[in-house]
C-alpha cells in the first residue's frame, strides 16, 4: 500500500524558503542596475540626497562624541542606516505624521523637529517632546518596542476618517520589533480598517544582540505583510534610491487610499546598540561586519556622484563644516533651555490638576521659590 | 426621566454623547452589529453608522493603541475592553503609552479616551471575567479611575468621562448591569469624575464603599438602622482620583470608618483610602479603621464563587466589631 500524502508539510516548508532579491538600484560597488529608476533623478536631486546622509553621518558622529563628553544623554547611533533612514523620510510630506522609535531621531528632525529639542530629548528634558512651535506632526520617539505600530493604525484610521487629503500615517520599527505583539496587531488593525499608513522594519541585522534569525524562522520580515493582507516589499538599505523609490511608491498608494503597505529595509547598524555600554564585538565578527561596512551607503553614492563630477572630498568636507556649525549651535541652544520643574511635571499629567496634585504642586513651587 | 436599567443608562450615555459630538467614536470586539456581548452598545450602530460605532480586530492591546492615534487626530475615542481581565492584554498601551501621552509631550496632547469595561464578580463566568483590577489601574498617573454604583451615575459619570480630556478607565459592574433600575434623566447630564457620593447620612460609622459593594453596604445600614445605629454609607464613584475630602468630613462626623472592596485584600483601593484617612483624621477616630475585603487568593473558580465574596455579611460583621470597639 502506497502513502497517500494528503499534505506534504515538507514541499509547504521548502515553498517558504523561496527569496527574493531586495530592490535595488544603484548597488554596493556603485553600479547602476537599474538605470531606469536611476534616470529619473537630476543631478541636483542626487547631490541633495547624498547631502542628507552625508547630514546624517556627521550628525551621528557629533551625537557620538557629544554623549562621550558627557553633552548628550541617551544616544542610539545610527551609522550605516543613512539610506534606510533618510531615504525613507524624503519620501514624506510635512504634513504625514510620523510615529518615530528611538533610532529613528534623523528622520525627525528632516520631518521638523529642532535639533536642539532633539538634543534636548536625549538629554531628558520635557521641551524636547514639546512639538507645538513648529507644528511637527509626529509622537515623541518611542522606547517601548512595536508600541508605535497601534497607534500608527489609530493615527492613520482618524486621518481616514477625518477625510484628510493627501496624507499618510508612518512609522519604524526594526528586527527584533517585528516579533512583538504590537507589531502583529498594528499591520492587521492598519489593514482590517484598511488606513493610509506605511510600516517600516529598519532590519540593521540585531536587536541589540540577537541577531535577526532567532527572531524568527520567516526568510523576510516583509513576508509578515502577507498575514496582514497588505503589500509588502523588502529593499537594499544601502541604497538610498532603491530605499527613496519605494517608499515613495507606498507612501503615493496609501495616499490614494488603497490601504497600508510594510516595506522591509535590509540595513546594519555599524556601531552599538546605544551608547549606554553595548559592545557589538561580544555578539558579532568581523568577518561579518567586514561586507557591511564596504557595503556603506555614503561609499556607492560617493562614487557614483563622483563619476559625474557631482561631488568631491572638498564638497563633502566643507558642507560637513555647514552641518557641524548647526550643531554647535543646536547644542548652545539646548544648554539655553530653562531648568525643568517638577511643579510643572505635576501640571501636565491631568488637563486639571487633581486636589493632591495640585497640593503637591503648591509644596513644588515652594521648593523651587528658593 | 424614564427607568432604565444600569446598562440601558450606560447605552444611553453612549447614545448621548454620540449625538452631541461627532468626533465621539465607540468601538469594540462585537460593539457594532451585535451591540456588543451584554448589549451595552445596542442599536447604536444602526443609528449612528459603521463609522461612528465599529467592530474591531480581536486584540485588546490593539483596540488601546488604536484609540490614542484616533485621540491624537482629535476623536474621544470610547473603546470596550470586553472584559476587565482581560486588561492585562492591554497594559503598556494603557499605562505605558495613553496614560502618559498629555506627559510626555508637555501638556500638549491630550487623549481624551474612555475605556469602558465590565467587572465584577456574581455572575458565575469563567476565569479572568470578574476580576477586580481596579487597584492596577488607579495606581497609574494619568489616568483617571471611575465606576458608577447606580444607573443615574452610570450614565452621568460615563457623559463626564466621555467629555473630559483625560484618559478615563470606566468599570461597570457586570452584577448591576440589568440587576438594578432606577429614574434616569433623559439627554445630558454630569456627575463629577472626582467626588465622592454620600448616598446615605448617618452618624455612627462611616462605611466607604464603591461599584456594587455600595449596594450591599447600603443593605447592612438598613439592618443596623433597626437596631438604632445611624451608618452613613459613601459611594466613592471616582477611584482615581480619590475625593478624600468628603470621606476625611465624614470620617470626622461619625468617628468609625469601615472600608470595603470586592478586590483581594492585597489590592489597594480600601488600603489607600485607610492610609489617607489615617494620616488626615486619625485624631478624630475612636476605633481602629475596618476594612472588608476579598481574600487573597486568584479570583475563584465559579462554584466557590459565593464564599469567596466580601458580602453583606461580611460587611455587617465589621461593622458590628467597628461601632463596639471601646
Amino acid at each position: 500500500m502506497s502513502e497517500v500524502k494528503f499534505v506534504d508539510f515538507v514541499a509547504k516548508k521548502n515553498d517558504l524558503q523561496e527569496q527574493t532579491e531586495p530592490l535595488q538600484v544603484v548597488n554596493g560597488k556603485g553600479e547602476i542596475v537599474n538605470q531606469e529608476v536611476f534616470d529619473k533623478y537630476s543631478d541636483e536631486d542626487l547631490v541633495k540626497f547624498m547631502k542628507l546622509m552625508v547630514w546624517e553621518r556627521t550628525l551621528h558622529q557629533r551625537s557620538n562624541a557629544l554623549t562621550r563628553q558627557g553633552r548628550l544623554g541617551f544616544y542610539a547611533p545610527t551609522e550605516g542606516q543613512e539610506a534606510s533612514e533618510m531615504g525613507s523620510e524624503l519620501a514624506f510630506k510635512a504634513s504625514d505624521f510620523m510615529l518615530p522609535a528611538y533610532r529613528d531621531i534623523p528622520q525627525l528632525i528632516q520631518h521638523g523637529l529642532p535639533i536642539w529639542k532633539a538634543f534636548l530629548w536625549s538629554r531628558g528634558h520635557v521641551l524636547g517632546n514639546d512639538y507645538t512651535d513648529e507644528n511637527v506632526q509626529a509622537l515623541s520617539p518611542q522606547i517601548i518596542i512595536g508600541a508605535q505600530y497601534i497607534e500608527t493604525a489609530g493615527v492613520a484610521l482618524g486621518l481616514k476618517k477625518n477625510k484628510t487629503e493627501d496624507t499618510v500615517a508612518y512609522t519604524y520599527t526594526g528586527d527584533g520589533g517585528t516579533s512583538q505583539g504590537d507589531f502583529y496587531e498594528g499591520i492587521n488593525f492598519a489593514g482590517a480598517f484598511q488606513v493610509p499608513a506605511v510600516f517600516f522594519v529598519q532590519n540593521n541585522g540585531y536587536a541589540i544582540s540577537v541577531p535577526r534569525h532567532v527572531q524568527t524562522a520567516a526568510v523576510t520580515l516583509a513576508q509578515k505583510g502577507m498575514a496582514a493582507g497588505i503589500p509588502y516589499v523588502q529593499v537594499d538599505g544601502m541604497d538610498f534610491l532603491a530605499v527613496y523609490e519605494a517608499a515613495k511608491a507606498a507612501r503615493e498608494y496609501a495616499a490614494a487610499g488603497n490601504g497600508p503597505v510594510l516595506i522591509e529595509i535590509l540595513t546594519f547598524r555599524f556601531g552599538p546598540h546605544t551608547n549606554a555600554g553595548d559592545d557589538p564585538k561580544r555578539y558579532r565578527t568581523p568577518e561579518e561586519e567586514k561586507p557591511w561596512f564596504d557595503n556603506d551607503p555614503l561609499i556607492r553614492y560617493r562614487k557614483i556622484l563622483t563619476d559625474k563630477g557631482l561631488w568631491s572630498e572638498d564638497i563633502e568636507s566643507a558642507y560637513v563644516d555647514e552641518v557641524k556649525e548647526d550643531i554647535k549651535d543646536a547644542v548652545k541652544k539646548a544648554d539655553e533651555a530653562p531648568k525643568q520643574k517638577i511643579s510643572e511635571f505635576l501640571e501636565n499629567v491631568f488637563e486639571v490638576p487633581t486636589p493632591e496634585i495640585a497640593e503637591q504642586i503648591k509644596a513644588f513651587k515652594a521648593k523651587e521659590a528658593k | 426621566m424614564a427607568t432604565m436599567s444600569y446598562i440601558q443608562a450606560i447605552t444611553d450615555a453612549l447614545r448621548t454623547q454620540l449625538k452631541n459630538d461627532d468626533k465621539t467614536l465607540v468601538f469594540g470586539e462585537d460593539v457594532g452589529k451585535n451591540g456588543g456581548v451584554f448589549r451595552a452598545t445596542d442599536g447604536l450602530q444602526a443609528e449612528f453608522g459603521e463609522d461612528r460605532v465599529f467592530d474591531t480586530p480581536l486584540a485588546e492591546s490593539g483596540i488601546i493603541g488604536l484609540s490614542t492615534g484616533l485621540a491624537v487626530q482629535g476623536f474621544r475615542p470610547v473603546p470596550e475592553i470586553q472584559f476587565f481581565g482581560f486588561v492585562f492584554e492591554a497594559m503598556d498601551q494603557i499605562a505605558g503609552q495613553l496614560s502618559r501621552t498629555r506627559y510626555r509631550t508637555n501638556g500638549t496632547v491630550n487623549v481624551p479616551v474612555t475605556i469602558r469595561s465590565p467587572f465584577g464578580g456574581g455572575t458565575h463566568t469563567p476565569e479572568m471575567h470578574a476580576d477586580s483590577l481596579e487597584a492596577m489601574v488607579a495606581s497609574v498617573p494619568g489616568l483617571r479611575v471611575v465606576t458608577p454604583s447606580n444607573p443615574y451615575d452610570a450614565k452621568g459619570l460615563l457623559i463626564s468621562a466621555i467629555k473630559n480630556n483625560d484618559p478615563v478607565v470606566f468599570l461597570e459592574n457586570l452584577k448591576l448591569y440589568r440587576s438594578m433600575k432606577a429614574d434616569v434623566p433623559e439627554g445630558e447630564y454630569e456627575v463629577p469624575l472626582d467626588k465622592a457620593n454620600v448616598v446615605r447620612e448617618g452618624t455612627d460609622l462611616t462605611i466607604i464603599a464603591y461599584s456594587a459593594e455600595v449596594n450591599e453596604s447600603l443593605k447592612v445600614a438598613d439592618k443596623l438602622a433597626k437596631e438604632g445605629k445611624s451608618i452613613e454609607v459613601v459611594d466613592l464613584r471616582s477611584l482615581s482620583p480619590i475625593d478624600f475630602e468628603t470621606l476625611v468630613k465624614s470620617a470626622e462626623k461619625t468617628h468609625r470608618v469601615l472600608v470595603v472592596q470586592e478586590a483581594q485584600h492585597l489590592a489597594g483601593v480600601a488600603a489607600k483610602v485607610v492610609s489617607e484617612i489615617s494620616e488626615r483624621a486619625i485624631l478624630s477616630l475612636d476605633a481602629p479603621i475596618g476594612r472588608v475585603s476579598a481574600p487573597d487568593t486568584i479570583y475563584p473558580f465559579g462554584l466557590a464563587e459565593d464564599d469567596w465574596l466580601p458580602n453583606a455579611d461580611d460587611i455587617e460583621a465589621k461593622a458590628r466589631e467597628i461601632l463596639e470597639f471601646n
